[in-house]
C-alpha cells in the first residue's frame, strides 16, 4: 500500500548460486514483493472480467446450454478453458490464491515490525533538521527548558508520542496509518476465508410452492438443492411453511418500457419452526425475507399454477392439480407440463403455455401483459410412455416425447387446446378430457444458509476501518531542537534558538502546518499565514 | 402511490434550464482557460522583473517563499508562485455554475417527489442525479483548493451527460419495481454517486497531469513547447498530488459502494456476491483503483504508469455505467431505456 517500501529484490550482477533453499528463498522475496502483488492485482481485474461477457453456470445453467448449442466448434473450447465456470476455473483460482500468499507473506513480516515499532522509542533527532522536509526555525525570548517544555506539551496535545534526549525531542504520531493498512490486508485474508466457509457449510435450495400448498425443510422438498460438501443434508433444521396467498402487482398506467413492469410481491405465509411447534403468519417479499432457525427465506419469484384436471378414456380422475408454469418472459407466458401416468388405456401428457393475458395472431399465441386479463391455456396432447420410469431425472416443466405420439384430431390436425377457465376440452379418440379450473399464483422460493457470512459481514466492516484509517490518517515525525543564544542586549531575559523539522511518510499536505504550529507553541511566530488551515 | 405527472414535466423544464446555465458556464469556464496563455506570460514577465537584485533580500529562501500569496493559491507551470490575478471569466463561470446547479437539484428533486422516492431507480434518473453530484462535489472542492481550472473539464463532462441522459436515456416517471425498494438504495446508490464523481474529478485531474508532466519534460529537455492553456494550470507535480487526494478519497468510499451493495444483494437475493455482470465491473474498478493506489508505492510504477492506471479505472467505471447497464442483462438490469 501507500506506506509500504519495496523491499529490495533485484539479485547482485554477480550471484552465487542460490542452492535449492536459496532458489526458494528467492522465488518467495519475488512473490512477496509489491511489484509481484501489483501485476497479480492487474491480472485478477482482467481475469475477472470473460465472467462477465460470458453465460456462467453458477449464475445462469441455462444460458449456457443455449451458448453451447449456438457455438458447436468453439463453446466446448470455452467449456474446456473454463469459460463458463471462470470464477472457480483452476486459473482464476490460481490468481487470488498467489495474490493472497504474496499478501500474507508481505503482511506478517509488516505486523511483526509493526509491532516492535509501536513499543519502541521514537527515533532520535538527525543531526541537521534543515535536511528534512519541513523545516522552520526562530529565536524567541526564554530559556530552552521551558521552551522545550512548552513544544513538548504542544505536541502531546496533538497526540504525539514524544520522547526527550539531550535538549532535543523526537515526537511521532500516526501509527494508526499503518495499523490500519495491516488491518486491512488480514481482513481480507477473514473474508476470503468466510466467503470459503460459506461455500462448504452453507446450502440453498429452490422451491415452487403454489398458494394453497405447503412446503417442509427437507431435499426431497427441493426441486434443486445446492449443499456444500461439509453440510449433511439429511439433517436440515425441520421447518415448514404454507403459503397462504399471494399479492402480485404490475404497472398499469405506463407506457412503454415501463408497461406491466413489476411493482409489488408479496406472499402470507404460516410457518413452523418444526413439526410440533406453534405456527406463526408473517408476509415475505422482496427486501424482506424471512429468518427461519438460521435459514432464510426469499421470495424471488412468482408465476402461475393453473389448477387442471385430466380424466382418462373411463371417465376416472387421473390428474388435478395446481401445475406451475414457468414464466418465459415479462408478459409472463409461462411455459409447463402435465404427466398423467395413472391414464389408461395409455399414459397421458399435455405440455404447452399458460398465458395470462392471451392474444392469438401470427406470431402464435402469447402473453402481452402479466396479470390476469385473460387467461387462456394453450396445449398440445401425447400418448403413450410417459419414460418415468428411466433413471435420467425429468423436468417437470417438460415432457420426455421419445416414447409418446402426438394426438391428431379426426381429419388429421395435430391437436392443440384452447381452454379458458372453467372450460373443458375432449380429446380425440375418447382418451379422455381436460378441465381447466381456475388459475393460482404460485411463489418461487429461495431457502439459504450460510453461517459465516456474519465473518464476511465483519471482515468486509473491518477492511473499510483499516483502509479509511491507512488512506487519511498522517504519520508524522516532529524534531525539535533547542540552543541558547545571547540576548539582543544586555539586561534583556534568556533567548533561544528552536528549530523544528518534519518528515511523513506518503503524500501530507498538513506537515508545513503541523511543524509551524509546534515552533509558534514554543514562543515563535504565531504566523497568521503559516498556521492558516488548508482544511 | 400513484405519478405526479405534472411535477414530473416541470422537472423536465427545470433541467432544461440547468443545461442552458451549464452552456454558459461551459463557455465562460472555456474563455477563463484561453486567457490563462497570457496570464501566464504576464506573469512571467513579471516574476522575471521581480528578480531584479532590488528585492531579493527582503525574502529570505525557506520562510515560505511565497510570502504574499494565501495558501490556497496555485502556482503556475513553471513553478513561479503568481500574485493573485483577477479572473473574472472564472468568476462568472462559478456563479453560472453554482445557478446551474441549483436548477439542477430543484429538477432531481421534482422529480423525486413526483413519484415519492429517491430520485434514481434507473438510467436516466441515475445520470441526472449522479451529474448533480459532480458539480457539488466540484463546488464543494472549490472551497478545499483553487480547482477553477478544473471547470471546463467538469462542467464539460456534466453537460455532455445530461445531454446522453435527456436524448438516449430519456424514461418517464414511474414507480420502481419491488427489488429496488428498500433502504439500501438511498445508501448504496447515493455513495456510488459521490465515489464516481470524485473519480470523475479525478479523472480530469490525472489528465491534466499528463499533459503537464509531458510539457515539463520537453521544457526540461530543451525542446520547444508552444504556449498553451496548460501554462495557467498548476505544476504537474501539483496536479499528481490533487489526483492521489482525491482518488484517496474515492476508493474508500467506492468500498463502502462494494460492500453496501453486497449486505443489499444478501437482503434481496440471498446471496451477498454472485458474480452478476455489475458485481463484476464494480469488482473490477475496485481492483484497478487499488492497483492504482499499490502502484504509487511502487518503485518504476509512480508517475506516468500509475496515472495511466487511473485512466484505465475511470474507463471501467464509464463502461460499467453506460456498456454493463444496458448490454448485460443481470440482475443489476434496471435501465429503463427503451
Amino acid at each position: 500500500m501507500t506506506a509500504t517500501r519495496e523491499r529490495p529484490t533485484a539479485p547482485a550482477p554477480v550471484q552465487p548460486r542460490l542452492g535449492a533453499v536459496g532458489t526458494l528463498r528467492f522465488a518467495w522475496r519475488q512473490l512477496t514483493s509489491m511489484r509481484t502483488a501489483l501485476f497479480l492485482l492487474l491480472l485478477l481485474a482482467v481475469a475477472a472480467v470473460p465472467g462477465s461477457v460470458l453465460p456462467q453456470r453458477g449464475v445462469n445453467a441455462g444460458q449456457v446450454t443455449t451458448y453451447l448449442q449456438q457455438h458447436p466448434t468453439s463453446g466446448p473450447w470455452v467449456d474446456r478453458l473454463g469459460g463458463f465456470d471462470v470464477y472457480s476455473s483452476v486459473w482464476f483460482s490460481a490468481i487470488y490464491l498467489l495474490l493472497f500468499v504474496s499478501l500474507v507473506g508481505c503482511v506478517l513480516p509488516r505486523c511483526r515490525q509493526h509491532w516492535g515499532a509501536l513499543r519502541a522509542r521514537p527515533p532520535r533527532a538527525p543531526a541537521r533538521l534543515d535536511r528534512l522536509p519541513a523545516h522552520v526555525a526562530a529565536e524567541v525570548d526564554g530559556d530552552p527548558e521551558r521552551t522545550l517544555a512548552a513544544a513538548q506539551a504542544a505536541l502531546r496535545r496533538r497526540g504525539f508520542r514524544v520522547d526527550v534526549r539531550d535538549g532535543s525531542i523526537s515526537a511521532e504520531r500516526g501509527q494508526l496509518r499503518e495499523s490500519g493498512n495491516l488491518l486491512f490486508h488480514l481482513s481480507l485474508v477473514v473474508l476470503l476465508v468466510a466467503v470459503a466457509a460459506g461455500h462448504l457449510l452453507g446450502w440453498r435450495g429452490d422451491v415452487i410452492v403454489p398458494v394453497g400448498s405447503s412446503f417442509s425443510n427437507a431435499v426431497p422438498s427441493y426441486d434443486s438443492l445446492d449443499a456444500g460438501p461439509w453440510v449433511d443434508s439429511e439433517r436440515l433444521p425441520p421447518f415448514s411453511l404454507d403459503v397462504d396467498s399471494m399479492t402480485v402487482r404490475f404497472e398499469e398506467q405506463q407506457t412503454g418500457s415501463q408497461l406491466g413492469a413489476p411493482r409489488e410481491f408479496r406472499a402470507r405465509v404460516t410457518s413452523r419452526d418444526g413439526p410440533e411447534a406453534a405456527p406463526r403468519t408473517t408476509s415475505v417479499s422482496v427486501n424482506h425475507p424471512l429468518e427461519l432457525d438460521g435459514a432464510k427465506v426469499f421470495l424471488l419469484g412468482n408465476g402461475y399454477a393453473p389448477v387442471i384436471t385430466v380424466r382418462d378414456g373411463t371417465g376416472r380422475v387421473v390428474y388435478s392439480q395446481a401445475t406451475p408454469f414457468v414464466p418465459q418472459d415479462g408478459s409472463y407466458t409461462s411455459l409447463g407440463a402435465v404427466k398423467a401416468p395413472g391414464a389408461e388405456p395409455e399414459q397421458l401428457g399435455l405440455v404447452g403455455w399458460f398465458l395470462p393475458t392471451a392474444v392469438i395472431d401470427d406470431k402464435g399465441p402469447h402473453s402481452v401483459f402479466p396479470d390476469l386479463k385473460n387467461p387462456a391455456l394453450t396445449l398440445t396432447a401425447f400418448a403413450g410412455d410417459l419414460n418415468l420410469s428411466s433413471s435420467a431425472a425429468q423436468s417437470v416443466f417438460t415432457l420426455d416425447t421419445s416414447k409418446m405420439r402426438q394426438l391428431r384430431t379426426s381429419n388429421g390436425d395435430l391437436v392443440r387446446l384452447l381452454i379458458a377457465p372453467g372450460e373443458t376440452k375432449e380429446l380425440p379418440d375418447g382418451k379422455g378430457s381436460v378441465t381447466f379450473e381456475r388459475v393460482e399464483r404460485f411463489a418461487g422460493l429461495s431457502i439459504r444458509h450460510d453461517p459465516a457470512r456474519g465473518w464476511a459481514l465483519g471482515a468486509a466492516v473491518a477492511a473499510m476501518l483499516g483502509l479509511a484509517l491507512s488512506l487519511f490518517v498522517p504519520r508524522r515525525r516532529v524534531f525539535v531542537r533547542v540552543r541558547a543564544v545571547q540576548p539582543r542586549a544586555a539586561g534583556d531575559g534568556p533567548r533561544t534558538l528552536v528549530e523544528v523539522g518534519g518528515l511523513s511518510r506518503g503524500e501530507d499536505a498538513g506537515l508545513e502546518d503541523e511543524v509551524a504550529r509546534v515552533l509558534a507553541a514554543a514562543g515563535g511566530p504565531t504566523a497568521g499565514r503559516t498556521s492558516e488551515e488548508r482544511g | 402511490m400513484s405519478v405526479d405527472e405534472t411535477l414530473a414535466g416541470y422537472a423536465n423544464l427545470l433541467l432544461y434550464g440547468a443545461m442552458a446555465a451549464y452552456t454558459a458556464a461551459f463557455l465562460a469556464f472555456v474563455l477563463d482557460l484561453a486567457g490563462g496563455t497570457a496570464r501566464a506570460e504576464r506573469q512571467r514577465t513579471l516574476a522575471e522583473r521581480r528578480a531584479v537584485p532590488v528585492g531579493a533580500a527582503a525574502v529570505p529562501p525557506g520562510s515560505g517563499a511565497a510570502g504574499d500569496v494565501s495558501p490556497g493559491d496555485v502556482r503556475s507551470g513553471d513553478g513561479t508562485p503568481p500574485p493573485r490575478e483577477r479572473r473574472q471569466a472564472a468568476a462568472i463561470g462559478v456563479s453560472l455554475t453554482v445557478l446551474a446547479l441549483l436548477l439542477h437539484l430543484a429538477a432531481v428533486a421534482a422529480r423525486g417527489w413526483s413519484v415519492h422516492r429517491p430520485p434514481w431507480g434507473n438510467m436516466y434518473e441515475f445520470a441526472t442525479a449522479g451529474a448533480a453530484v459532480v458539480t457539488l462535489v466540484f463546488l464543494a472542492a472549490l472551497r478545499w483548493r483553487d480547482l477553477r481550472y478544473l471547470g471546463t473539464f467538469v462542467v464539460g463532462p456534466v453537460l455532455l451527460t445530461l445531454g446522453l441522459a435527456v436524448v438516449v436515456l430519456y424514461t418517464r416517471a414511474s414507480q420502481l419495481v419491488p427489488s429496488l425498494k428498500s433502504v439500501w438504495l438511498a445508501i448504496h446508490v447515493s455513495v456510488a454517486f459521490v465515489s464516481s464523481a470524485l473519480f470523475t474529478l479525478a479523472f480530469s485531474v490525472t489528465v491534466l497531469y499528463l499533459v503537464q508532466a509531458r510539457r515539463e519534460r520537453r521544457r526540461a529537455l530543451g525542446e520547444p513547447v508552444r504556449p498553451a492553456f496548460t501554462d495557467a494550470l498548476p505544476a504537474a507535480r501539483e496536479l499528481d498530488r490533487a489526483s492521489y487526494q482525491l482518488h484517496a478519497v474515492a476508493f474508500p468510499l467506492w468500498t463502502f459502494t462494494l460492500v453496501a451493495g453486497a449486505i443489499w444483494a444478501e437482503n434481496a437475493w440471498g446471496r451477498y456476491w454472485g458474480w452478476d455482470p455489475k458485481e463484476v465491473w464494480t469488482f473490477v474498478i475496485w481492483v484497478v483503483y487499488a492497483g492504482y493506489l499499490h502502484a504509487r508505492a511502487t518503485r518504476g510504477w509512480q508517475g506516468r504508469k500509475a496515472a495511466g492506471l487511473a485512466l484505465v479505472g475511470y474507463g471501467c467505471v464509464l463502461f460499467n455505467f453506460l456498456v454493463v447497464n444496458i448490454f448485460f442483462v443481470g440482475m443489476h438490469s434496471y435501465a429503463g431505456v427503451g
